[in-house]
């Protein structure tokens, strides 16, 4: 036994190189070359005033971040993600729940009712905009019409100020429904029957029945959902590029929104970087909160 | 408290091929009733319609004597327990076991009365607090059953609830279900594919099979009499032999190869025709005395020593007959053995529909609790 150990020490000693570096040679790179790399340099970049090229041109410390914070367009663009955030969330999830609850039901047809659902998740951002563009028109658009049918004033949907943030948010709820749905719906097929049909056998209604078992069975879906929807609502920035180019008077300027223009539009590189640091920051922190607050409610089987 | 009566009742999901036809059936308050067939036999769904859990396509039940057909489950004072127990894994021992009390309005004081006693009569009082994924398959089992009687309904539903605990642990969940049974008074509805659970638990038992009642009757009705084929083949382990016989001057001869001697006697018992199917309990065959002129030679194709008794596996034709002696015998595959039949105790079943013509005359054992 003792040999036999000794043998295969010295054959692994023998071995020049271990070959599971040659495996992780291709990703490792990747992923130094396009997350490591550009996350020190953002970092780096961000205590550094900038040329309009990107170079680096002088150290200012933490002035980028000073003036972020004493600026009232991004503070203000900081409240408005915030509550876009608030808007578009949890009406994300909880549409999503309800619509995959109702079609979860084996009656026929469901299926046309299921592919109609989660149908936003095959539609481009882009797709999408010009398709609400439309909607959203101004004079030709159906929503307008729709509101002088009964009689309204034309809304200002993207053109409005009080109107603009909540317009995006409904389009952004809408693209991201098919996705949620669809996460959803996969945890209720895991709900095994006899936990309804035992509710159905002690009289217990849709709430009860929503309550008790189906909102708890699909808790680590639920989880995963409001996750995804936190980061992608704080990350949002097509449909804005789309719809509405942060305006009018800034009221849709989110911060991702707010970054690009300054490193792509106003070649403010420092600034910019300090923005993505704080963005990171946030999304990590709130990410964070969310986990600690809501694991105790999720329940793995 | 609870009679269940069904009167030719038939379910079908396509309106084509039906599930069940024309089940009829009577549960009396009290009873422990085993349905029993092979999977896809139609008795969970069976199960399922006196829940209420699937409609019926046809025919009428009455549960104490009220038809039920439209009732709904929780209308039919009835507790169920699933195969796979339906615990809910977000809660603990004790909120699964007063599971839908709530509901019922059930007050606390009560719900607290009844949990300790039903924790106490299912040994669960230390682990209320715990959730059912720190349980092992037993105690899980127990917490469903804990569930059925918190809910103090008359009857109890229950679809295959052994079917996911090992051997040893479904032999103690059997008599454990069964005194509760006894104690509480409750009307027990069991399904099972299992046809020992059937035998040894059953007040009475249904077999199933193809969505068709095969028979009905108390465990060893069923074993004594089996009604046809399958039921004799499905009812008593080992299974009982089964070959075609026809008889001539010799004998009768089984699977057109072995030739079996009949006495005179005999003889004159044999039921009327001249060909059938006939079965014969493994323990019927016996080991042939030397010099007995009824004597039949086979050829040993297989053992199987328990310790306690020997089954030996011969055949018959292109089948293998299974004999089963008290005792230990060191018999070799391959050796030759004098066995011994008596067409006494052969079942006779009609050659073409598979029925019952005539049960064994005599059957080892009977006589045993009256002598």
């Amino acid at each position: 036994m003792a040999r036999k150990n000794k043998k295969e020490a010295e054959e692994k000693q023998k071995k020049p190189l271990p070959l599971w570096i040659i495996y992780l040679l291709p990703s490792m790179l990747i992923f130094t070359l396009f997350v490591i790399y550009p996350f020190v340099k953002t970092i780096v970049t961000s205590f550094f005033a900038t040329s309009n090229t990107g170079a680096l041109t002088q150290m200012v410390g933490l002035s980028n971040y000073i003036s972020l914070f004493t600026s009232e367009t991004y503070l203000h663009s900081l409240g408005t993600t915030f509550l876009y955030t608030i808007l578009t969330v949890p009406l994300t999830v909880v549409i999503s729940l309800l619509l995959a609850v109702l079609s979860s039901s084996n009656l026929p047809g469901m299926g046309v009712f299921r592919t109609i659902f989660s149908s936003t998740m095959g539609i481009s951002v882009a797709a999408g905009s010009v398709f609400w563009n439309l909607l959203f028109h101004p004079t030709a658009g159906l929503l307008n019409r729709v509101v002088q049918w009964f009689g309204g004033e034309p809304i200002g949907w993207l053109t409005d100020t009080n109107f603009a943030v909540y317009s995006i948010a409904a389009v952004s709820i809408w693209m991201n429904i098919g996705f949620s749905y669809l996460v959803l719906m996969g945890g209720l097929k895991n709900i095994d029957d006899s936990h309804y049909e035992s509710v159905e056998i002690v009289g217990g209604g849709f709430f009860y029945r929503l309550r008790k078992v189906t909102i708890p069975l699909i808790s680590p879906s639920l989880f995963f959902v409001v996750t995804i929807s936190l980061i992608n609502a704080f990350q949002s920035f097509g449909l804005i590029d789309m719809l509405t180019g942060g305006g009018p008077n800034n009221s849709t300027n989110l911060m991702v929104y707010k970054l690009y223009n300054d490193a792509f539009v106003n070649f403010r590189f420092g600034s910019a970087s300090a923005q993505g640091i704080v963005l990171f920051i946030l999304i990590f922190l709130i990410s964070r909160l969310q986990t600690k607050l809501t694991e105790r409610l999720v329940t793995y089987q | 408290m609870s009679k269940i009566e069904l009167r030719d009742l038939t379910k079908s999901y396509d309106g084509k091929v039906n599930i069940l036809e024309k089940i009829n059936l009577e549960v009396e308050e009290g009873e422990f009733y085993v349905l029993v067939g092979p999977s896809g036999c139609g008795k969970s769904t069976l199960l399922r319609v006196i829940a209420g859990l699937e409609k019926i396509t046809d025919g009428t039940l009455k549960i104490d004597g009220k038809t039920a057909n439209h009732m709904l489950p929780k209308d039919r004072s009835l507790s169920m327990v699933f195969q796979n127990y339906a615990l809910y894994p977000h809660m603990t021992v004790k909120d699964n076991i007063l599971f839908g009390l709530d509901v019922k309005k059930v007050p606390k004081e009560e719900q607290k009365r009844r949990l300790a006693e039903a924790a106490e009569m299912l040994g669960l009082t230390p682990y209320l607090k715990r959730k059912p994924r720190e349980l092992s398959g037993g105690q899980r089992q127990r917490v469903a059953l804990a569930r059925s009687v918190c809910s103090q309904a008359p009857l109890c539903l229950m679809d295959e609830p052994l079917s996911n605990l090992d051997a040893k642990l479904r032999g103690q969940m059997r008599t454990e279900i069964r005194r509760l049974q006894k104690k509480l008074g409750l009307t027990v509805i069991y399904v099972t594919h299992d046809q020992v659970e059937a035998m040894t638990m059953g007040d009475r038992i249904m077999v199933l099979q193809g969505g068709k009642i095969q028979q009905t009757g108390t465990p060893l009705e069923l074993y004594n009499e089996p009604a046809n084929t399958f039921v004799a083949g499905f009812i008593g382990s080992p299974q009982m032999n089964l070959a075609r016989a026809r008889m001539t001057d010799m004998g009768l001869i089984l699977n057109d190869s072995l030739l079996m001697p009949v006495s005179e006697e005999e003889r004159g018992r044999l039921p009327q025709g001249g060909r059938w199917q006939i079965g014969v309990r493994a323990e019927q065959i016996e080991l042939a005395a030397a010099g007995d002129p009824l004597a039949i030679p086979v050829r040993v194709v297989n053992t199987e020593m328990m310790g306690n008794e020997t089954q030996v596996l011969f055949e018959v034709g292109k089948e293998l007959f299974t004999a089963r002696w008290t005792g230990q015998y060191l018999i070799e595959a391959g050796q030759d053995l004098a066995i011994r039949l008596s067409a006494d105790s052969f079942h006779f079943f009609d050659e073409a529909s598979g029925m019952l013509t005539r049960a064994a005359l005599q059957i080892k054992g009977h006589a045993a609790l009256t002598a």
